[in-house]
């Protein structure tokens, strides 16, 4: 069942479009990740959601109630969105178990009963209920964040950048909590995040949002793999993009002939290969296709090798193709040698070729 | 003392005073510890003065039926001015930064320029309009219009620094704008508050020239009577008892409500700039609060100097008596300011870039001593003089030590200010660089916090310009500043005469509040 609904939504400040017309159906119980690069509209897209902003168009509808159109805007306070926001977002002058339960409507006997639940929900001991939030790490000021949010039994569940402000180790630990501690409430949630890596891993449907508006929207390993173009596949991760021609699900590239999952398309086009579907071997003989490829740079990085690959034969003119992979570190290249390429798995056809 | 740099920094890893401890600082420290004793010997002084006294005499000066009614003035005049200058205060500042208001920034400004009337004149402009004003009421009134850019200042700087995402998260959480306000912003003011509150009671207790034209009797002017009448010491000593303890009460009361914690933001990056509510139908009402404030506090000064300078024509401009006050007083005003300013110096050093328990005591020690009113200052100052040091009487140097020690915290927060914007490795780079160390400090901080001195020097000024009670207790005999003239006159109800020195303490200090407005902005990061 569809929850949110989203349909031609639009939103300028002055003359700059942040949000230029999107459409956005998330289901009942999913988790969807916007994710794009800073300046992208999409936390304006958050807090048009929240009911923080109005938009100048387009629909807004949650669980079959509108929210804002032409016509009406439910208030933000009104709306029982939940919000985990960057830094957490606690009220200083509030002790944990306050800031806990800040929006519930109960004695304080049902507050103090509910915080405690939710405080084990979200891995925290029980005792930290007296605390203030500067008392707190900032993982365990996420986590109180999201208890408080959850409080309310929210409809939906905003996370704008919960996890950017802590430190690697923590992020990937807080956002597996997160993302379990959400599944198991079965709350409906949106993530808005700029780091691919993190939108990858948490979303079951993920939003790719460039410049006001939804560059693909699909699964993650689909938008991954099967990127709509060039900008959309580098920023979600390395991407080797090469000429080549395709004919039955061929692409004759200058690393040799590639199968490609579209069997339909005739002609030139842009192929893009993931770096993890690369094999990269040292030999001593140029192959037989006339296409070698040369180590023309390598820097040792402890498990990996960041290694730069030129092409050289027939038809290639020199230095035009180089790219840089991240090569296994076992492999013992050095600057100069000669490497066979092997891939792995189809290559994907761009649409922008 | 000690000096423990190191541990300190240890155990508290937010604060990192970056940097080697320098040589210059155990100095530094000395130094700062001497001014720090300096500033208390007033308090010091009422406390020995007690005990010289004997109990005895002490008691029946002190449980005097007329030591009962300068409390029960000075008690109303605080429960009766505090809360409505506050609720005011807070009011206008909300309408100013917070909604749609026609012309917020307007009544910004204008709300702040009443701290450039001093107090005296204020009341003044108000007998000039209704002279039969007097008593409780009067002074009620005067005082709320006088004080309360105290509370609009510092809690119109919290509502722009608050982060507008508290306001939202709160929504989210389903309070209504209102519950909003209630739940989430008050606390937050809290703070600004009770710093205001506290400004504003320290100066209904210390404000002589307000209540004495009312005549409205409080502790002040009932000290500085019985100074003026008897030199006597000890009746006058045992009052400024009584009326240090009332400061302490305060202090008390303040430091009991305010709370340990900061309510700094948490998390990092840059907060957004809060949303304006719209007022929507209220928007031309609500209209009525600034200007009514505006009309009564800066009207009523306008009109009845407006008046004056009309009625005495030509005849009240004595040039000469004129020209000599003004050259006094902004000597007087440049002497004061660089001394205080350079008092603080040692102090605001050692608290941004050597931050410890010593450094935080010596810097309570500061506010304290400065709390303590005029009059009682004074009242030590003469006294340990004429028995100590009778060379330092009525000289120059005696009033500028008052003036430090009732300015100095001024003067503190703006070098504080400005020179924790220079952070020290801005100086080890100097160093680095090739610089000696006082060079690199000549090259790298001092010319960066220079501003801050500035305005440290200019915000002590303002205060010793609009300074009447030490002033006329301590001064040199033969001077008189543009307050004292104005209060003599007055006195001898020359009122029209004393309008032009009204006007220029007002036109000189207007410029100097400004920078005070200024500053607060800066300080809140806009």
């Amino acid at each position: 069942m569809t929850l949110l609904t989203l349909s031609s939504v639009a939103k300028s400040y002055g003359s700059v479009a942040a949000v230029a017309g999107v459409d956005l159906a998330a289901q009942s119980g999913s988790r969807t990740a916007i994710v794009g690069p800073s300046g992208c509209g999409k936390t304006t897209l958050l807090r048009l959601i929240a009911g923080f902003e109005v938009p100048d168009a387009g629909s807004i509808t949650l669980g079959g109630e509108i929210m804002s159109n032409a016509d009406a805007h439910v208030a933000a306070y009104r709306r029982n969105i939940g919000i985990v926001a960057q830094d957490g977002c606690l009220f200083p002058h509030l002790s944990v178990l306050d800031n806990i339960g800040f929006g519930m409507d109960a004695d304080r006997d049902a507050k103090q009963a509910r915080a405690a639940e939710l405080m084990e929900m979200v891995g925290l001991d029980g005792a930290m209920l007296a605390r203030k939030p500067d008392q707190l790490s900032g993982g365990q000021q996420q986590r109180v964040a999201l208890a408080r949010a959850l409080a309310r039994r929210p409809r939906l569940m905003l996370l704008d950048e919960p996890f950017s402000a802590l430190d690697m180790g923590l992020r990937t630990a807080t956002r597996k909590a997160v993302a379990d501690v959400l599944s198991a409430a079965g709350v409906t949630t949106i993530l808005v995040t700029h780091d691919q890596a993190e939108a990858l891993a948490f979303a079951d449907e993920l939003v790719v949002m460039r410049a006001g508006k939804f560059a693909q929207v699909g699964t993650p390993r689909e938008v991954y793999l099967k990127p709509v173009d060039r900008a959309t596949a580098t920023f979600l991760g390395e991407a080797v993009v090469l000429p080549a021609m395709v004919s039955d699900g061929i692409a004759d590239s200058p690393i040799g002939r590639l199968e490609v999952a579209d069997v339909t398309y005739r002609g030139r086009a842009q192929i893009m290969i993931r770096p993890e579907q690369f094999t990269v071997s040292r030999i001593e003989y140029a192959p037989d296709n006339g296409v070698s490829a040369v180590v023309s740079d390598v820097v040792f990085c402890g498990p990996s090798l960041d290694a730069r690959i030129t092409l050289a034969g027939d038809g290639i003119a020199e230095g035009e193709i180089s790219f840089r992979l991240d090569i296994p570190g076992r492999e013992l290249l050095a600057s100069g040698d000669r490497v066979s390429i092997g891939i792995s798995g189809r290559v994907h056809l761009l649409a922008d070729a | 003392m000690t000096f423990t740099t190191e541990s300190m920094v240890a155990s508290r890893p937010r604060r990192k005073p970056a940097g080697k401890p320098l040589a210059g600082s155990s100095w530094t420290l000395a130094i700062a510890v001497a001014i720090a004793a300096l500033t208390l010997t007033p308090l010091g002084f009422v406390f020995w003065a007690t005990v010289a006294t004997g109990w005895e005499t002490a008691s029946q000066l002190i449980f005097r039926s007329r030591v009962g009614d300068l409390l029960f003035n000075t008690v109303a005049l605080i429960v009766f001015t505090v809360p409505v200058a506050t609720v005011l205060a807070t009011a206008l500042a909300w309408l100013t930064e917070r909604t749609d208001l026609p012309g917020a920034k307007l009544w910004a400004w204008l709300a702040i320029v009443p701290l450039a009337i001093p107090a005296f004149v204020q009341s003044y402009a108000w007998i000039g309009m209704w002279p039969r004003l007097n008593g409780l009421g009067a002074g009620v009134a005067i005082s709320v219009v006088t004080y309360f850019p105290f509370v609009y200042l510092p809690v119109s700087a919290a509502l722009r620094l608050i982060d507008p995402a508290l306001e939202d998260q709160a929504a989210s959480l389903g309070l209504s704008p209102a519950a909003v306000m209630r739940r989430v912003v008050l606390p937050q003011l809290r703070l600004s508050l009770c710093g205001g509150a506290l400004l504003i009671s320290l100066h209904l207790l210390s404000e002589y020239g307000l209540y004495a034209m009312i005549r409205f009797d409080t502790f002040t002017t009932a000290i500085l009577d019985q100074f003026q009448s008897t030199y006597n010491g000890v009746a006058a000593h045992m009052l400024a008892l009584v009326l240090v303890a009332c400061c302490f009460v305060l202090i008390g009361v303040d430091a009991a409500v305010r709370g340990r914690r900061r309510y700094a933001r948490l998390g990092s990056g840059v907060a957004r700039h809060p949303v304006r509510a719209s007022l929507g139908v209220w928007r031309y009402p609500c209209l009525l609060l600034p200007v009514v404030t505006t009309a009564v506090s800066l009207g009523v000064p306008v009109l009845t100097l407006g008046r004056w300078l009309i009625a005495g024509g030509a005849d009240i401009w004595q040039f000469s008596e004129i020209g000599l006050a003004l050259s006094q007083t902004l000597t007087i005003c440049v002497i004061g300011g660089v001394a205080t300013a350079a008092a603080a110096v040692p102090i605001a050093w050692l608290s941004v870039r050597r931050p410890t328990r010593s450094s935080r005591f010596l810097e309570g020690c500061y506010y304290l001593a400065s709390s303590m009113p005029g009059v009682v200052v004074a009242l030590a100052l003469v006294t340990i003089s004429i028995r100590v040091m009778l060379p330092l009487y009525q000289t120059v140097a005696t009033i500028v030590i008052a003036y430090v020690i009732m300015f100095l915290p001024r003067a503190l927060v703006s070098l504080r200010a400005s020179i924790a914007q220079v952070p020290a490795e801005l100086e080890q780079a100097a160093e680095s660089l090739g610089r000696s160390p006082a060079r690199a400090l000549w090259s790298t901080t001092v010319r960066l916090a220079a501003p801050g001195a500035a305005s440290a020097m200019a915000l002590s000024s303002l205060g010793i310009m609009n300074e009447l009670t030490a002033t006329q207790m301590l001064a040199p005999n033969g001077t008189r500043t543009l307050a004292m003239a104005f209060w003599a006159l007055t006195s001898e109800i020359d009122y029209a005469g004393a309008a032009p020195y009204a006007l220029l303490m007002i036109l000189f200090s207007l410029p100097l509040t400004l920078l005070l407005h200024h500053q607060s902005k800066k300080i809140a990061g806009r």
